[in-house]
């Protein structure tokens, strides 16, 4: 499934985009450490394709997708 | 030097990326088709369940759901089916820029003078395509290798999905020769039934036989269709940059609900042809000629044609015209299921244009600017914000929106 999400972005000098948090639902803010691979690739869990950004949130790596001009992450149906 | 082609075939397109959109959609028999209510009631697309309870591109939604009860049937999304033909060109361009469409899902690509670029072999591009399609856009591709543009596309068809067949000199007799006939670009129905009567049933059957005997019976499409057989292709891949020229532009429908009257068939040619008008005047040409098709209800179809006095792009001309052509044509005894207008002999707007003076030239300019109007509030306002009042007559009829509908058009392979 996706989940739609706010993200914070820093748009540098050079024209590049850099997350920096996700805001989840509840309104916290979860800072992104790192992002250690940006790749165009297919979501096959949730779903479409996009940029894929794969980031370090608190010790764990996560997917997030940039679809055209929407933000999401992946969710394993239960 | 030899060519290095490749014909890269996107497996059941439609509906690949409705299944990848839809994931829970994964292990179920699904088809991408028409509207049942409106009656565009084809199948367009469907995937490898479907294929094997037995439904087939093109049948009536009604007869994919009697083969296969549980198949799931989904809108089109042609804007999404669009952004992903873009987003494969943009793969195929890191390769070559000779990159040429065939339809929506289709492409040679011509990799003979950057293959050394890369260090692989032909296979190896081939393969690197697939994995690149797969991963990054979630899809799956057929590619076919050869070294004319008719058997790369032959190779695609031979394995599917996701596969790769190289079409070298020295398998093209164990390959292609034993592959039916109607296997090969361009021979259809009709053709191939000029083929088995000269015993011809194999690619390789037409390939050993007598060139002139082949012209004799089809004209230059004996020498094509045997050249093709052959491996004697010589077409080039056209660069991305080559844009066909228009020969015609035309729209058709099919209709909610039968067209039993002339009235009827007005309120949807007047439809068809602000469409026509509007696609002319947006590509800056004029036509000569207005023709239309129809097809009544047992699917059985003709076009007339007339020549105008005048070149016009004015959707009022282009209706009356239709319209007297339905009236002179078409008596009724079948109600109609769709029918069809199309303006062909184009030419430039710009180009001088001999007046009658029988014509009332002023009210021409007129009709120009008032049509010019709507087409500018249509395009700020969306295209129901103005209409004919016969439009109001019935709604259903005229509730549709050909010009951006329909996006997507067959191509020819002979282009240019």
């Amino acid at each position: 499934m996706k989940i739609y999400v706010d993200v914070i972005l820093l748009n540098t000098k050079d024209g590049k985009i850099k997350p920096l948090a996700i805001v989840w639902a509840n309104g916290v803010n979860y800072a992104i450490d790192k992002v250690s691979q940006i790749t165009r690739a297919a979501s096959t869990i949730a779903g479409g394709t996009g940029m894929r950004y794969t980031c370090h949130i608190q010790g764990k790596s996560r997917y997030l997708f940039l679809e055209e001009d929407r933000w999401f992450i992946e969710k394993k149906e239960a | 030097m030899e060519r290095i082609i490749l014909h890269c075939d996107l497996n059941n397109f439609y509906a690949s990326v409705e299944v990848l959109h839809h994931p829970e959609y994964q292990n179920i028999p699904l088809a991408v088709g028409g509207d049942i209510e409106k009656r565009h009631g084809i199948i367009l697309a469907k995937n490898q369940l479907a294929k094997k309870a037995g439904v087939t591109t093109g049948e009536a939604l009604w007869q994919a759901l009697q083969k296969c009860p549980d198949l799931h049937i989904v809108r089109p999304n042609f804007t999404q089916y669009l952004r992903f033909s873009k987003l494969v060109k943009m793969i195929y361009a890191d390769y070559t820029d000779q990159i040429e469409s065939f339809g929506i899902d289709e492409v040679w690509l011509d990799v003979t003078h950057t293959l050394h670029l890369f260090s692989m072999s032909p296979g190896q591009l081939a393969d690197t395509l697939r994995r690149r399609i797969k991963t990054e856009l979630g899809i799956t591709a057929s590619v076919g290798v050869s070294f004319n543009k008719v058997f790369a596309k032959l190779g695609s068809d031979l394995k599917k999905p996701d596969a790769t067949t190289l079409i070298t000199h020295e398998n093209m007799e164990s390959l292609v020769f034993p592959l039916p006939i109607e296997d090969l670009l361009y021979v259809g129905r009709s053709t191939t039934h000029k083929l088995h009567e000269l015993g011809i049933y194999t690619i390789g059957d037409c390939a050993k036989y007598d060139v002139t005997i082949l012209k004799r019976r089809l004209g230059k499409w004996g020498d094509y269709i045997w050249r093709f057989a052959n491996g004697l292709d010589n077409s080039v891949v056209s660069t991305k940059q080559h844009e066909p020229t228009v020969k015609s532009i035309g729209n058709s429908t099919t209709c909610p609900k039968d067209l039993n009257n002339l009235e009827d068939v007005k309120i949807v040619a007047y439809v068809l042809a602000e469409s026509v008008a509007a696609r002319l005047k947006e590509a800056h040409l004029m036509c000569m000629t207005v023709a239309v098709g129809v097809r009544d209800t047992q699917l059985h179809g003709f076009t007339r044609q007339v020549k105008l006095h005048q070149a016009t792009n004015l959707s009022d001309i282009i209706a009356h015209t239709a319209i007297q052509l339905y009236a002179d044509h078409v008596d009724f005894s079948l109600p109609l299921r769709s029918i069809g207008i199309k303006a062909t002999d184009l030419i430039i707007e710009e180009n001088p244009l001999q007046l009658s003076i029988f014509n009332d030239q002023d009210q021409t300019t007129k009709l120009l600017s008032l049509e010019t109007t709507i087409e500018q509030i249509r395009t700020r306002y969306g295209f129901q914000s103005i209409q004919r009042c016969l439009m109001l007559k019935d709604p259903v009829l005229s509730g549709f929106n050909p010009k951006q509908e329909h996006v997507i058009f067959p191509e020819t392979y002979f282009k240019g």
